[in-house]
């Protein structure tokens, strides 16, 4: 493992937390993307570089170490079933408020309006959900917490 | 005693299975084991009431030291003939009391023997976790019985009151118990008493221990649940408030007393002081009531806080005295709250001030008031004077301030409580009547069913009463299996002593306490009004609590997916990385760059990842993801890996077509108002760092800021990781084995292959189920509350999206306007058609070949199925998903279970043969034309694999490919003026 791949895994790692904080769910699966690659770099990596890991093409100890690799294989395609499942949840926001904004979970925002007076909540929430890039249509919200 | 308990048990849950047919004949059932348990004491008076023990023990779980110990001596014995005893009596007075009382009758009388049982248990349990059990039952079952009648909310809320502060106290006994039992070594409460452990532990378990008792007891400050459960039926709260429940309480103490009393400093002051002043709450109050029944209940409170009081002390007197007033308390209150149900079901009233003067028809009913009254006064010749008696001549023995106060203290409550008998005995009687209700006494006689229960506790009292010497070897018994002592001798005459001074003094304050009450009673209403109860203080508990755990809730689940993340993120980098900078050492820079060919690809990566950060369109994002995976690929080519190239440049292209599909419907940007200076990465970058726009931005600085952190972060973590965990490499890489075994073991060249099909078969097995788990979750997701258009629907379902509306109203098939297909195929071009169906042909069998050829070359299941959806996705694009579905007649869950169920038959057959699971077994057969052939298990696993993964593109196509006709019911919330609005 050199500094420069350490570094570049490490930063999709840092750059998909970035993303998978945000209020948008297509960035979080974006974010969730870049992560799974930082992984599969770590992981490939463990091993040694080489030839393909293929019998009879070279001597064993110039063959690239084929169990990384099998770990990563299957690591991309669970990575692309996860890919499907959150975009089925995008899909189904979209279905349901034609946005893909995680919001505030209603129960929980009524929860805390019960304990602290309406106006430091709103404060509080502008503070707390300040919303993914640059923010969003206030009443475009997935479902106003009452 | 284990068999009396399981027939406890059995015929209480039989009574409630069948009460409903069985009605109040249940009442007849419901004695017999309480009668048997009668038998049982009987049979072995000689040892138990003659100092001999009775242990018994069942086999649970011995190696956790769990066994199912019971230990009897003379006081469980007591206490046992008690809760049988008046067992019997209660079970007879419900079968004519509960008579034509309704469909739970049944439930309730089961209710009863099973509470009956448990608290058997209770007194005859040895194993501490055995008694804690049998605690909670009695806990559990009071509740059911106090709200039986759960259509009444005084019922409701009575019963979830003793539920919770009964169950409050014994989760804290349960603590207890397990610093007592760990920090004495043994489980057995005979052991622990007689060695009792001390120490800061042992002492934090008594005082847990004493708090689940005094909450069972109805001690003061928790002593509120005790009137409240006076709601329940008649037999009911005789059981509960004599013999049984609130005696819990009173047998720990009892137990706990003399061990603990002596080596603690504070135990009597605190037990002691608790006791009485409970005794002197629960006697005001009693004096003040005009329901009798209430009055019975504060009477309760007031003798448990007396039996607290005397057992505290912990003395060989104390002991004495208290078993034989914990008897006679038993043995008049319930006698009291059988005679008041008499009286109220007859005359539908218990108010004193209510029911008419008792005739000659009531004599029964009347004597046993009389007597009963009597003995919880201590007038002689009732039991209750003999007890008492005893109760004072061990609490006068003590010498000091302290307990002289104390003494005075116990008499100005026994006051109290001969004046509330007093009123009990006349409001009973019918002698205060004011407005009496009109029903004639003669006409409403009590029958036998009533009274003959009552007549024999009567009795008891009386006998005992009158001549003492009978219960010499009850009480002596009875108290020597609490402490030792000789034997005793109880008698009326008990010399011209303190005690008796006292009891003179009490019986003229009591009688003059009653002749006072016509002015007592206002003013202690009055009083009462003023000094806050208990009750208050329950309420205030419990909204306490509503209050802190909605406090809590907020602070801790603000419901912010992001926050949650965060938190998650940041501590999971933040901890090792803290560990590492601790503990940890740095192994030293590796080399900077592995190979110059990785220079451009990292240039790449890190490029694409920044601007799918930057830009704000959605499908730009998306491609630079993509463009980052394509990078990925051309790091496995250098690594040397082909087959994970091949697979990622599949699935790139397959992802970036899903993608569109479900971004189509998305917003173009995530943002809805777009910037001034356009959308370029570069006027991205410049317009961030402007302030007018940080000041616009919604996201504050702070927010944003912590996000940032977090990144950061994870970002050092993984940095540390990557370099100090590549620096240790293990000394026999498992690498060698598997490239020496691939070929002579799993018949494969492709050690990547051999792999995941053979060495590492499991792994693999378990990934394609987690592929069918979410490619089902997807399909679920997506088509949740839709269903194909059907002929005939007389509204068209159909959502058109729409760039700046959300949902466009349906709208019915008769008007002009229809909604327009989601997708428009592309033109069905003839030229296009058949030039996808060449290249979907030629991709499909070139993924069939990598799937053949896998094991000896690139290739393999995945590789190929993730190959096979791409080519799906070509004839997506060609033709929607239409397109698709022609494709074959199976629908793409079926080729799912198919492929699992191939890969999972493969991986069972070899135990057929007496191999373990996924052993690679191989055919070579000579076919006609093309030589030796060769089919391995693997291959069909591999196939399995590919089914899979085929079936999972398949499906996410069938998710997000069609058109969504959705049942309007189910998702469409467009207001109804919104439909008027948006037809013309």
């Amino acid at each position: 493992m050199s500094i420069l791949l350490a570094f570049t895994a490490a930063s999709l790692f840092g750059i998909g937390t970035y993303l998978v904080l945000q209020r948008k769910l297509s960035r979080v699966i974006i974010g969730v993307g870049l992560m799974s690659h930082g992984g599969n770099i770590l992981l490939i990596t463990a091993g040694r570089r080489g030839l393909a890991p293929l019998v009879g093409i070279g001597e064993p100890q110039e063959l690239a170490d084929p169990l990384p690799q099998a770990l990563v294989l299957t690591a991309i395609v669970i990575g692309f079933g996860v890919t499907g499942l959150l975009l089925a949840l995008a899909y189904r926001s979209w279905l349901l408020s034609d946005d893909d904004e995680i919001a505030d979970d209603a129960e929980d925002v009524a929860v805390a309006r019960l304990v602290r007076p309406d106006d430091e909540v709103d404060d509080a929430e502008t503070l707390e959900t300040g919303h993914g890039y640059d923010g969003t249509q206030p009443e475009k919200g997935v479902e106003a917490p009452r | 005693m284990i068999a009396l308990l399981l027939t406890h048990l059995v015929v209480g849950v039989g009574i409630i299975a069948f009460g409903r047919r069985l009605g109040t004949r249940a009442a007849v059932i419901a004695v017999l084991p309480a009668v048997a348990t009668l038998a049982w004491l009987l049979a072995r008076r000689q040892s138990l009431f003659g100092g001999g023990i009775v242990t018994e023990k069942m086999s649970w779980m011995p190696a956790l030291g769990l066994d199912l110990e019971l230990r009897i001596d003379g006081f469980s014995a007591m206490l046992v003939l008690l809760v049988a005893g008046i067992g019997v009596a209660v079970h007879v007075y419900a079968r004519t009391y509960l008579d034509g009382g309704g469909p739970r009758t049944g439930r309730l009388i089961g209710l009863l023997v099973l509470f009956g049982g448990a608290m058997l248990g209770v007194v005859t349990a040895d194993h501490l976790l055995v008694l804690y059990g049998f605690w909670e039952l009695t806990t559990i079952t009071s509740f059911l019985l106090i709200g039986n009648d759960h259509e009444k909310p005084e019922a409701r809320a009575a019963s979830v009151q003793a539920l919770l502060v009964t169950g409050a106290g014994g989760l804290s006994m349960l603590g207890g118990f397990l610093l007592l039992g760990s920090s004495a070594g043994t489980w057995r409460l005979g052991e622990l008493l007689a060695a009792p452990p001390s120490g800061t532990v042992a002492t934090v378990g008594v005082v847990l221990v004493l708090l689940g008792a005094f909450t069972k007891s109805a001690q003061v400050p928790f002593h509120s649940w005790l009137p409240g459960a006076m709601v329940a039926p008649t037999p009911v709260s005789a059981y509960l408030h004599s013999a049984t429940m609130v005696k819990a309480g009173v047998y720990l103490i009892a137990r706990f007393a003399p061990a603990f009393a002596p080596v603690l400093g504070w135990w009597r002051p605190v037990v002691v002081s608790i006791g009485l002043a409970t005794m002197l709450a629960g006697g005001l109050r009693a004096l003040r009531q005009q329901d009798l029944k209430l009055l019975l209940a504060h009477g309760t409170v007031s003798q448990l806080g007396f039996l607290v009081a005397v057992f505290g002390i912990g003395s060989p007197r104390a002991a004495i005295a208290g078993t034989a007033l914990l008897f006679a308390h038993a043995v008049f209150k319930a006698a009291n709250f059988l005679t008041v149900g008499a009286v109220d079901i007859r005359f539908g009233t218990r108010d004193r001030r209510q029911l008419p003067r008792l005739d000659r028809t009531w004599l029964p009913t009347a004597i046993t008031a009389v007597v009963g009254a009597a003995s919880m006064a201590g007038i002689p010749l009732t039991f209750g004077f003999v007890a008492k008696e005893l109760t004072f001549d061990a609490m006068f023995a003590p010498a000091g301030p302290w307990w002289f106060l104390a003494a005075a203290v116990l008499i100005v409550g026994a006051a109290f409580t001969a004046g509330y008998s007093l009123r009990f005995a006349s409001g009973l009687l019918g002698r205060d009547a004011i407005d009496p209700v009109d029903r004639s006494p003669a006409a409403n006689r009590a029958g036998v069913g009533l009274t003959a229960p009552m007549i024999v506790l009567t009795a008891v009292t009386l006998v005992f009463g009158i001549i003492p010497a009978f219960g010499d070897q009850l009480f002596t018994a009875a108290a020597r299996g609490l402490t030792a002592l000789d034997r005793v001798e109880l008698a009326i005459w008990h010399g011209l002593g303190a005690p008796l001074l006292a009891s003179i003094a009490v019986l003229t304050v009591g009688v003059a306490l009653h002749a006072g009450r016509r002015t007592l009673t206002p003013s202690l209403e009055r009083a009462g009004h003023r000094v806050p109860d208990a009750n208050s203080g329950y309420r205030g508990a419990l909204q306490g609590l509503n209050v802190l755990a909605d406090r809590t809730t907020a602070i801790t689940q603000p419901g912010a997916l992001p926050i949650y993340a965060g938190v998650v993120l940041t501590v999971a980098a933040v901890l090792p990385l803290t560990f590492f900078t601790l503990h940890g050492t740095w192994p030293g820079w590796p080399e900077l760059v592995g190979t110059p060919a990785h220079l451009p690809i990292v240039a790449a990566l890190l490029g694409s990842a920044l601007a799918a950060v930057l830009v704000r369109r959605r499908f730009s994002a998306a491609l630079f993801l993509g463009v980052s995976g394509y990078a990925m690929a051309a790091l496995f080519v250098v690594q040397g890996s082909p087959d994970l190239a091949l697979t990622q440049v599949s699935i790139e292209t397959l992802s970036t077509v899903l993608f569109v599909l479900v971004l189509r419907r998305l917003p173009d940007q995530f943002t809805w108002a777009p910037k001034p200076d356009g959308d370029s990465v570069r006027a991205r970058l410049r317009h961030r760092f402007t302030p007018e726009d940080r000041a616009n931005s919604p996201m504050t600085t702070g927010v944003r800021a912590r996000r940032i952190a977090a990144a950061v972060s994870v970002f050092s973590l993984v940095f540390v990781l990557a370099i100090v965990t590549s620096s240790e490499q293990p000394d026999t890489p498992a690498t060698d084995e598997m490239i020496e075994r691939s070929l002579p073991d799993g018949h494969g060249r492709n050690i990547v292959n051999v792999t995941l099909v053979d060495f590492r078969g499991y792994d693999t097995l378990g990934e394609i189920t987690v592929l069918a788990c979410a490619a089902l979750g997807t399909i679920a997701l997506a088509r949740a509350g839709r269903r194909p258009a059907r002929a005939g629907d007389t509204q068209r379902t159909a959502i058109r999206p729409s760039r700046d509306r959300g949902f466009v109203a349906p709208v019915a098939d008769d008007t002009a306007e229809v909604a327009p297909p989601l997708l428009t195929p592309l033109s069905r071009l003839v030229i296009i058609d058949v030039t996808v169906r060449v290249v979907f042909s030629a991709v499909m069998i070139g993924s069939l070949y990598l799937l053949f050829a896998g094991h000896n070359r690139p290739g393999g299941g995945f590789a190929g199925g993730i190959l096979a959806g791409a080519a799906v996705s070509l004839r997506y694009l060609a033709g929607g998903i239409e397109s698709v579905r022609s494709l074959i007649r199976f629908r793409p869950w079926t080729i799912l279970g198919t492929g699992i169920g191939l890969a999972g038959l493969t991986a069972l057959t070899p135990i057929l043969f007496g191999h373990p699971v996924l052993t690679s077994g191989r055919l070579e057969t000579d076919l006609p034309l093309l030589g030796t052939v060769e089919v391995g298990s693997v291959l069909v696993f591999d196939l399995g694999v590919y089914l899979a993964v085929l079936s999972l593109a398949m499906m996410l196509f069938e998710s997000f490919g069609d058109d969504p006709f959705i049942d309007r019911e189910d998702l469409v919330e467009a207001p109804t003026d919104e439909v008027e609005a948006v037809r013309p």
